[in-house]
Order: C-alpha cells, then structure tokens, then sequence
C-alpha cells in the first residue's frame, strides 16, 4: 500500500492528527510571540539583559529536544498532560528567533530616524509603538516565520511522549518500518511548515516599510 | 504650548562639558549666552563638537559637568518632553519617519499634544506652504520625495506645534549645490518672517555668514571665537582666519 491510499483510507485519522499538530504549533507560537516580543524589547531598553536573556534562549536551543520532553515529565500541573509539555517545550524553543528578531529589528531602526523622534519629544512608549515597532515590523515577523517552521519540524518529535499530532504516524511508522505511514506524517508536517513560511514570508513583505 | 517668553536669556551654557565614558572630552567648558530671536551659528569643522553642543540643549544628551538654562530654568528642572516639544529639532536630510505620509510627519506632535483633526490637517497645509511644497505632497511617503523635498518636509515638522526655539543641525548639508542655495535663500526668507531663536549648526562658512547673528566657532570640543558677521569678518583669531583661509582658497566650497 503505498502512502496515498494509505492516508486516503485514514484521511479522518490524518485530518485529526493534522489538526493536533497545528493545534501545538500555534498555540506554542502564539504563546512564544506574548513572551519573546516584549523581551526582545525589554533587552533594548536594559541593555544589561541582553547578554543573560539571549543566554539562557541559547542554552534552552541547544538541549536535545527529546531530552528536554523528557525533562519537563516530571514538572507539576504541566507534566500531568502530554500536550502541556509539548507546548511548554516547544515555546521555548521558539523563543530565541523572536527575542532575537525583535531586538535586532528594534536596533536596526536608523539611528537618525530614533534621535529625530525623540529630539521631537515622543515619550519612549510612544517611540516604541509609533516609530521603533512598527518599523522592526518586518524583522519580527521573520523570527516568528523562522519559529513556526522550526516549531512545525519539532512538534513531531512531541508524539514521543504522547503528545499526539503528525509525530504519531512517523514513530508509528518506524515502528513498522513501513515507509508509506511514516511519509503519512512527515508529508503533511512538510506541506505544513512550506505553507507557514510562504505565507508568514507573505506576511513579512507586506508589512516591511518601503 | 505653555511657554511664556521672559527676560532671560534663551539659552544659556555655564561651564557646560560633556564627556564620553568619563574619557574623551567632547565640549569642554562652555560659556554661552544665546538671546531670544536671534540665530546662533556653531561654526567648525567635523569633530569640533558643533552637534554635541546642539544635542545637549534638548537634552539628547546631559552634560558631564555645568549646567544649562533655558528659558531661565536650569534643565534639571524642565520636564524632558515639554522642553522638547518646545524646540524644533531639524536634523540633516529630515529624519523623517519612512512609515508614515509627509502630512502624518508633520502632523505627529500635533496630534500627540491633542489637536483635532481638522486643525492638523489645516496646520499641515499651512506649513506645506511655508516651506514651498504642494499640499498634495501631503499624501506621499517620505521616499518618494527627493531631498530637497525631504528637508522640506523636516523643517515643516520641527514648526508643526509653532515652537519658540529651533535647532537645526546641518539641515542642508546632504543637498546638492543648486538645491542647497535654493532651500537657502528660502529659509533666510523664512528666518525673518519667524522670528525664532535658532541655533544653527554648520561647516560651511558661507552658510553661517547667511543666517548667523552671531557665529561661535568651535575647534576641539571649545569655543575659540564668538561674534558677529562684521566681527568674524574682520577677526585676527587665529583659527576664524584659517577658516576663513580655507574657503577662499577653495572657492567656498567646504
């Protein structure tokens, strides 16, 4: 059976696999664009930061994401749902390219424009959201592309610990060393992640300033 | 705005310096007194500390040592937006803000201090005619204007809210020579018509003998020299003559 039968023959199976899957992407993205933004600005503002703040981002990247599912096992009220964990885990992963973004798109602003603003009298919230954000627009917009295409890869994994999703039919299929259920997941995870980055892409060139 | 004129001085340095990192002396020991309604030329060449000067009376930047008055009230005591919502601060090729139209530049501190629509819209149409633009520039973004028109529209917006005081920091030194005269001769016009204090920052001798009232000349972070055109004509100072030696043999050309 090769993987279009099979995913026609489950396509309800697919369907909801499908719908967890984006159900963890997003709301672990929308979680880490409420956290890593106002960072990413914070750090602008307390220069200090920067450097234990993009740290410990850094580090949190760089633990295997398998290992770190299975570290957050144990954590209370988080660790009772599979899903939580997943969502916890993959919300700090995206962390690092949205604070990361943010501040880089804060301090790429032209640095005339800023002294003009203020030298006008604008109050630093004002400057913020009239100048400094909306011009960085563009720049975070593509940490929160960079994020949801990782995020979409990293979800998979998720099914390790049960947290259901698209990973299902790959750990499944590997299982079985049948390549047509592995490719039932991996198929729509790939058309998942293209379509999140040519639309975000979408996204970002339309609102970069001319 | 709430600023009432007084009889001190405009703006006054009292042994103002500025430092980077305790190190490097930027403005070392600045005494200068600047009247209301008359246009002080910062004369001096790159490096010289014309443009620190200006970023510390609207407070860009705090002096290290000294203290600076304006309008009678040392800054310490002013509120740093309402100081600066007084001040008109035009800046080389206009700073202005790429994201929004040259009538939403203009019309941003107007509409932060409150105004009503249709007094900005009004207020922007006023100004596009002061400085020589069409009202229909109104709608355009910044970079579909040319230079000329982008520090048209940078001096349009340091008037938005009619402030007393003016800085302008080489306003028209990014222009091309015909543009640069032109924009010239229509701010000297507009310079009579205004009647603002202005402190005006420039490398460019001829530029300052235009507008200045009086011309203070810095060299290294210090005021070397400070007077009237007739003054600084005819001064024996040293460096005024150098400078001054420097533009003839260039043909006034900085």
């Amino acid at each position: 059976m090769n993987v279009w039968q099979f995913m026609l023959q489950n396509r309800l199976e697919v369907l909801d696999l499908t719908l967890e899957h984006l159900w963890l992407v997003g709301v672990s993205t929308l979680l880490s664009v409420l956290i890593g933004v106002p960072l990413g600005i914070w750090i602008t503002r307390w220069p200090g930061l920067n450097k234990p703040i993009l740290g410990t981002a850094n580090v949190i990247q760089t633990i295997p994401s398998l290992a770190f599912f299975g570290f957050l096992l144990p954590a209370p009220w988080i660790g009772t749902r599979a899903d939580r964990l997943a969502i916890l885990a993959l919300t700090l992963y995206a962390l690092l390219p949205l604070i990361r973004n943010t501040c880089a798109g804060i301090k790429g602003v032209d640095p005339a424009v800023v002294e003009a603003g203020r030298g006008m009298g604008l109050t630093d919230r004002q400057l913020l959201f009239q100048v400094e954000l909306p011009l960085a627009l563009g720049v975070i917009i593509a940490g929160i592309r960079v994020a949801t295409v990782i995020s979409v890869g990293l979800a998979t994994i998720a099914a390790a610990i049960g947290a259901g999703g698209l990973g299902e039919y790959i750990f499944r299929g590997l299982a079985m060393v049948n390549n047509s259920v592995i490719l039932a997941g991996a198929i729509p995870a790939a058309a998942m992640a293209l379509l999140a980055d040519v639309g975000l892409g979408w996204l970002e060139r339309k609102l970069s300033p001319n | 705005m709430e600023f009432t004129p007084n009889d001190a001085p405009a703006i006054e340095f009292r042994h103002v310096s500025y430092s980077l990192n305790n190190t490097h002396e930027l403005v070392r020991d600045l005494n200068l007194t600047i009247s209301r309604g008359e246009t002080l030329v910062l004369l001096g060449r790159s490096g010289s500390g014309k443009t620190t000067t200006l970023k510390l009376v609207n407070h860009l930047l705090t002096p290290s040592a000294g203290e600076i008055v304006v309008d009678g009230r040392p800054l310490t005591e002013w509120d740093v937006i309402r100081l600066r919502r007084i001040i008109g601060y035009v800046i080389q090729e206009g700073g202005l803000f790429p994201h929004f139209t040259v009538g939403s530049n203009i019309g941003l501190v107007p509409k932060i201090e409150g105004w009503p629509a249709t007094r900005i819209e009004n207020r922007v149409r006023e100004l596009l005619q002061l400085v020589g633009l069409s009202p229909d520039v109104a709608g355009r973004y910044p970079s579909q204007l040319s230079g000329g028109q982008r520090q048209r529209v940078g001096v349009a917006r340091a008037l938005a809210a009619d402030p007393p005081f003016l800085l302008m920091d080489e306003p028209f030194g990014a222009l091309d020579p015909l543009t640069r005269a032109e924009l010239q001769t229509e701010f000297l016009a507009l310079q009579n018509r205004l009647r603002k204090t202005i402190v005006f920052v420039t490398h460019d001798l001829r530029e300052a003998l235009l507008f200045g009232t009086r011309i203070a000349l810095m060299e290294a972070g210090q005021l070397v020299a400070i007077g009237t055109k007739e003054e600084f004509e005819k001064s024996t100072h040293p460096f005024v003559v150098a400078y001054r030696e420097a533009f003839r043999t260039q043909g006034g050309q900085p």
